[in-house]
């Protein structure tokens, strides 16, 4: 499967939001309910970035809520596909939409249009509940056994730099990248607004800079 | 890194039920109650980005003046955060990148240090 390496990124990430966790104070129980009840790892690492800089309660949850965004659009994406399922299974299928989910299951369906619902809600939670499984695991490891490393490591600069490599992946376009400068630029510009709030405004501005983009280049393609 | 950085339980645990809730609101949005309607193609375009629009404005303020420093400026964690950035873009893999990070942090904090 070409998504291998991308479904196993889960493991490292899960274990080290297991390591912070408990490095910042969390118990075992209370990292594994993080990625029970939370189960999206950027979120959880913006959720931590932001308690270690004392941000403000309302602020971390915005906040962290906000790079889960795009969860509103994986939902638009499987509607077509598992809209008509019965409001326990949607209850369920929402719960386990994580990136995976999208890449992996939006993906297949398009390439399976003979498969019916029932299928389709197979292949889902055959293979999206077992990397959930993954995620629960790594994170139960890295908070168990986190407190083996060696002290000394900088770890309040291993959250910045895995975030760094998350998304550099993502930067092949101008406008993603036109997205990402703005934000960077603009939290730095307005870091001066009370409670961390200017990361939301510059997010906001990012997703519009994003799009905007992304308009005039297909316009340019086009005409 | 304070190791006590959480001090309020209470805290953590309306931190851990709200964005677990905010979450699954999203997650839950068109699946369960929006039904086949769609967002305007705008809106999706710009959620799209919502990784690109709110992760480097997370992570630029602590590069750039990082708690551990006292908020000075570092030159290792900010040559870290470079390779970081240019070894992702060019190899599209997460994981590269996340280890190139980690050695050149590791080694500028060792010459620099």
């Amino acid at each position: 499967m070409a998504s291998a390496p991308f479904t196993l990124m889960i493991v490292p990430f899960g274990a080290l939001f297991g390591v912070l966790a408990t490095a910042q104070g969390m118990t075992v129980t209370e990292a594994m309910a993080f990625s029970i009840v939370v189960i999206a790892g950027a979120s959880q690492f913006a959720a931590l970035q932001l308690m270690q800089e004392g941000a403000p309660i309302l602020i971390i949850i915005l906040t962290a809520t906000a790079v889960n965004l795009r969860m509103a659009m994986y939902s638009v994406a499987l509607t077509p596909h598992l809209g008509r399922a019965s409001l326990w299974q949607r209850i369920l299928v929402s719960y386990f939409l994580i990136d995976q989910s999208y890449v992996l299951g939006a993906a297949e369906f398009d390439r399976r249009p003979d498969w019916g619902l029932a299928e389709k809600l197979t292949f889902y939670f055959g293979v999206i509940t077992p990397i959930c499984g993954l995620w629960y695991l790594a994170t139960w490891v890295g908070a168990s056994f986190g407190r083996a490393l060696p002290a000394g490591w900088p770890l309040d600069f291993i959250v910045p730099v895995s975030f760094l490599a998350m998304v550099s992946p993502l930067l092949q376009t101008r406008a993603q990248r036109v997205a990402a400068g703005v934000s960077a630029g603009g939290t730095l510009l307005l870091w001066w607004m009370p409670y961390s709030s200017g990361l939301l405004v510059a997010a906001l501005a990012a997703m519009i800079a994003g799009a905007v983009v992304e308009t005039q280049e297909e316009r340019r393609h086009a005409g | 890194m304070p190791v006590e950085a959480i001090a309020d339980k209470g805290q953590l645990w309306t931190i851990i039920l709200g964005l677990g809730l905010g979450t699954y609101l999203l997650r839950f949005s068109f699946l369960g109650l929006i039904g086949n309607r769609s967002l305007p193609p705008l809106v999706l375009r710009m959620l799209r980005y919502t990784p690109m629009a709110v992760i480097p404005g997370l992570v630029a303020p602590a590069a750039v003046w990082p708690a551990a420093t006292g908020g000075e400026t570092d030159p290792a964690r900010l040559i870290a955060v470079v390779v970081t950035v240019l070894v992702g873009i060019r190899t599209r893999n997460t994981l590269w990148a996340m280890v190139a990070g980690a050695v050149t942090l590791g080694l500028g904090l060792w010459a620099l240090g």
